[in-house]
């Protein structure tokens, strides 16, 4: 291969560091209306009244929105395929709040100033009403939470309001109970997930205008257009023929931009008056109004016989999805889809739950999905299982988990919201990933811990899966196009977020097209002027939207093949193309591709050569991974030092080795912080504490020491050039991986997340009781 | 009111309000590549260099600018082009929403210490927040980029 697994620049590197104009709030009009939120201060309320009349008499003010503006419409934010697997709860404004920092009203005016000076001068009678603030006690209390009449399910996904809850689910196995009775060792345990915030470092921005051809123009930070483009046309009853959404570059999403933001309230604005706006959400606003990960608690018991196979496992799960249901169903579902095949030799496996509405900020999208909250439960119920068993955790799994060429029944009966789609590990390579990551962090010298006098060094591990895109809905499609001259024009809906993306498609194109990465020239994500695609969410682009790249460039080059044969007036079969120069076998007659494209524009029989072609996967391989920390824990405060993370990952053909290591490391970063300090944390009444970045802290420089990121040989047939995804696999393993570590050194188990000093020197004080 | 600054070299006169913070000014006058992260000066990603030292702009009020030189990347664009070289061989660069600010005080490192230890880069950058990268990688690049100027000087 040329192009691809080569150590290739991001094609956009050198001109988003220069800073040319890129993101979205770069391109927005100069004069644009300004759109402030006025949000609720209290957890749960009905709005008796708004007098805003003073803020309207306002000079340089244009219009305050409230619900009265807009029809009762109910749509979910989520940005899903449709008809989504999350709720219908949410409306554009409403007369109920159902968290702090929910929206009242919105403010639309000249300057920023004015608006703000507005919003102090609207006046908001509430009825306050009792909030949920304990996720355990939700089901059934007495306040409900969506009462409307208008909140729906689109299909079945166990959605009871009046029960306050959003979503539940129930699979099992053979005989849970049975086999645990059976079991020489059986554990049980609970344990905790907290909310993580995303923090990407671009606030979710939008802004809006009403073009020449007066349709509405909307440039979006988002990891969605096309869903964006969608929700709006259904809630705001705009043709969506008179809507384009572009995304520019997006400044991080990791799922905090896959649902629907500032978007609706800047259309309507917009669409309303004709006049440009913008809506540019302060830091704030992305803790409090946007959403988090998902908090969960999992009520673990895994059984093994006595040469320590396991039997069992049972997970009992619950999930705090905050005031909105938005991706509620589905990223309950991936804690155990996404999880439990790891362990597929298992008699019984039983998994279920609900999904429960507080007045909390609303949970979502968040890389990992749903993976990373299981990870930690399950990953931590194995070592304890295998501390009780006096057995080593590597041997343990190396007996237990998946290999190459094994399945779990559960792919068949777990999907995303729906039921799931049975398949082979055609590429397993956990057994390596175990190895070679033992072997990097040097685990039999290190293991279980090395006492170092004022410190103690220890190690633990865990491991992981994800998928590659949600089989037979997740849709991505290209256009590649000829240029004279001789080069490529690469249209793809895949959505470019940061991740590279833009950089391993055009690898994908340029390697089946025999060419190098200059001559193809991307563009991303217009929903006017690109293919569909889903967007950028469940570690689809490279697998879902690469095929489609692979298949489009696969189908141009038998385009130009057959061109070429008719220039050459013979048998397709009799033409040779080595990406530059098409030749006729065993004859001296050739043709540069630059002549070639200039004579089939210019000369004869002139056309445009361009293929469309789409993907939807059939299957969605899993890339695996093996997690070791190393860490030396101070024994007096109980500060942690990381001193490694190695990562040996199987995503299939690494199309870009060095973005591919990029995904791994950032993830296992973003998991460290979710780990050791990342906490979304809340008051009493149920106000956001952490809402700004001195106190919500993530990881700086000073924090991380050293990466060592592997990727093993392997070969994904399904995939293009034999790639998985690797997006979100990164960040699963760090929070067992960093507890079991805990318990080998120190012998206590840490079961709630983040894993702070106070927390373990707590613990380590209550087992000396 | 009016100020008088250097912005890239080049002298200006802007009128600005007098609560305005300098990060808003520039961004009004199509300083595109300072952009804001935060609201409290937490993040580092509307860096700017105030006469030759990385400040955050979203804290400094632009009639504090008056009479002095300020320099965004659009003043550095064969430095960041560097930068970007090198970020690009180690897989450093990934939504490049820090990138621009990054640039400016690498480059201010790179005037003031370019001898820098692994822990003098750290220190120096620390309020340069990057969620994307892990660090690691933006540090190799940075450290390259460091060199080849010890190497040319
Ligand atoms: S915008 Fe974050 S430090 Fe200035
Ligand atoms: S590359 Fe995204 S914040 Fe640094």
């Amino acid at each position: 291969m040329k192009v691809v697994n080569k150590k290739v620049g991001s094609v956009d590197g050198v001109g988003i560091m220069k800073g040319r104009k890129a993101f979205t709030d770069d391109y927005a009009d100069k004069d644009s209306l300004i759109i402030k939120v006025k949000r609720s201060p209290h957890a749960f309320a009905r709005i008796k009244n708004i007098d805003d009349s003073k803020a309207k008499a306002l000079d340089g003010i244009e219009m305050v929105l409230t619900y009265k503006d807009f029809k009762r419409i109910s749509f979910t934010r989520a940005g899903q395929g449709y008809p989504e697997p999350s709720p219908h709860d949410k409306f554009v404004l409403d007369k109920y709040v159902r968290y702090i920092g929910d929206e009242v009203c919105a403010v639309v005016g000249s300057t920023e100033e004015i608006c703000l000076k507005a919003l102090s001068l609207i006046e908001v009678d509430y009825e306050v009403l009792e909030p949920v603030l304990d996720f355990e006690k939700a089901i059934d209390n007495k306040t409900i939470i969506h009462d409307e009449p208008e909140a729906k399910e689109m299909f079945d996904i166990g959605f009871k309001p009046k029960k306050n809850i959003a979503a539940s689910y129930h699979m099992h196995i053979g005989d849970v109970e049975k086999t645990l009775s059976e079991c020489e060792y059986t554990i049980k345990e609970t344990f905790y997930t907290q909310a993580q915030s995303h923090v990407m470092l671009e606030p979710h921005a939008v802004n809006t205008h009403i073009d020449y051809q007066e349709r509405l123009v909307i440039y979006s930070s988002t990891q969605t257009p096309f869903h964006i483009r969608r929700i709006i046309a259904q809630a705001l009853e705009i043709p969506m023929s008179k809507i384009r959404v572009i995304k520019p570059r997006v400044g991080g999403g990791f799922g905090g931009k896959q649902a629907i933001h500032g978007e609706m309230l800047a259309a309507y604005v917009t669409y309303k008056t004709g006049k440009p706006a913008k809506l540019v959400y302060t830091r704030k606003e992305v803790f409090e109004s946007s959403y988090s990960r998902h908090p969960m608690k999992f009520e673990m018991a895994l059984g093994a016989d006595k040469f320590g196979k396991l039997k069992v496992i049972d997970c009992k799960v619950l999930s705090d999805t905050g005031a909105y249901g938005e991706h509620a169903l589905t990223v309950f579902m991936v804690a155990g889809s996404k999880v439990l095949p790891l362990y597929n030799k298992v008699d019984s496996v039983r998994f279920s739950g609900d999904v429960v509405y507080t007045n909390h900020t609303p949970a979502g999208a968040f890389r990992g999905y749903g993976a990373i909250q299981g990870n930690f439960a399950l990953e931590s119920a194995v070592d304890i299982l295998c501390h009780k068993m006096d057995m080593d955790p590597i041997k343990f799994r190396n007996l237990n988990m998946m290999k190459e060429g094994e399945t779990s029944p559960i792919f068949a009966i777990m999907g995303e919201g729906t039921e799931g789609t049975p398949m082979n590990m055609d590429t397993c390579k956990l057994q390596e990933c175990v190895e070679d990551g033992k072997a990097l962090i040097d685990w039999d010298n290190k293991y279980p811990y090395k006492d170092m006098g004022d410190k103690i060094k220890t190690v633990g591990m865990a491991i992981a899966m994800q998928g590659s895109g949600i089989p037979l809905i997740d849709m991505g499609s290209a256009t590649i196009k000829l240029n004279d001259d001789g080069f490529y024009n690469l249209m793809v809906g895949a959505t470019e977020i940061g991740q590279g993306s833009d950089t391993v498609l055009s690898q994908i194109a340029a390697e089946e097209l025999n060419t190098t990465i200059d001559k193809v020239i991307i563009y991303s994500s217009d929903t006017d002027l690109t293919p569909f695609d889903v967007g950028a969410y469940a570690s689809s682009t490279t697998f879902v939207s690469g095929n489609a790249v692979y298949k489009a460039a696969k189908a141009l080059k038998t385009e130009m093949l057959n061109e070429a044969a008719r220039i050459f007036k013979v048998d397709i079969k009799q033409v040779e193309f080595d990406g530059e120069i098409f030749k006729v076998k065993n004859s001296d007659k050739k043709m540069t591709l630059r002549d070639f494209s200039n004579e089939i524009t210019y000369s004869e029989e002139q056309k445009q050569l361009q293929v469309t072609s789409s993907y939807v996967g059939p299957k969605s391989p899993p890339p695996f991974m093996a997690g070791f920390i190393e860490i030396d824990i101070d024994k007096e405060t109980a500060e942690i030092d990381i001193i490694d993370y190695v990562s040996v990952v199987d995503c299939g053909t690494t199309i870009n080795p060095m973005l591919a290591k990029g995904q791994v490391d950032g993830a296992i970063v973003q998991g460290l912080g979710m780990a050791m300090f990342e906490d979304v944390k809340l008051a009493k009444n149920g106000k956001l504490i952490s809402s700004d970045m001195l106190n919500y802290k993530i990881p700086t420089r000073l924090d991380i020491n050293k990466l060592t990121t592997k990727f093993v040989d392997s070969y994904e047939k399904s995939g293009p050039f034999g790639a998985k995804s690797v997006g979100e696999i990164g960040i699963d393993t760090p929070p067992a991986a960093l507890a079991n570590a805990i318990e080998n050194a120190l012998g206590v188990r840490m079961t709630s997340l983040p894993i702070t000093p106070e927390k373990i020197l707590q613990k380590l004080k209550e087992n000396e009781k | 009111m009016k100020i008088n600054l250097k912005i890239n070299g080049i002298s200006k006169i802007l009128e600005v309000e007098p609560g305005e913070f300098l990060l808003d000014v520039l961004r009004r006058n199509n300083y595109l590549s300072v952009r804001r992260g935060c609201d409290n000066s937490s993040c580092g990603v509307c860096t700017v260099l105030f006469d030759n030292k990385p400040v955050p702009s979203c804290s400094l009020l632009a009639v504090k600018a008056n009479n002095h030189e300020i320099t965004t990347v659009e003043g550095i664009q064969e430095e960041a082009n560097k930068l970007a070289k090198c970020f690009g061989e180690y897989g450093a660069d990934q939504c490049g929403f820090c990138n621009p600010s990054m640039a400016l005080t690498v480059y201010a490192l790179k005037q003031e210490n370019k001898n820098a230890t692994d822990e003098e880069i750290k220190e120096y950058l620390v309020g340069n927040l990057c969620r994307c990268t892990g660090y690691v990688s933006q540090h190799k690049a940075i450290k390259k980029y460091l060199g080849e100027k010890n190497e040319s000087s």
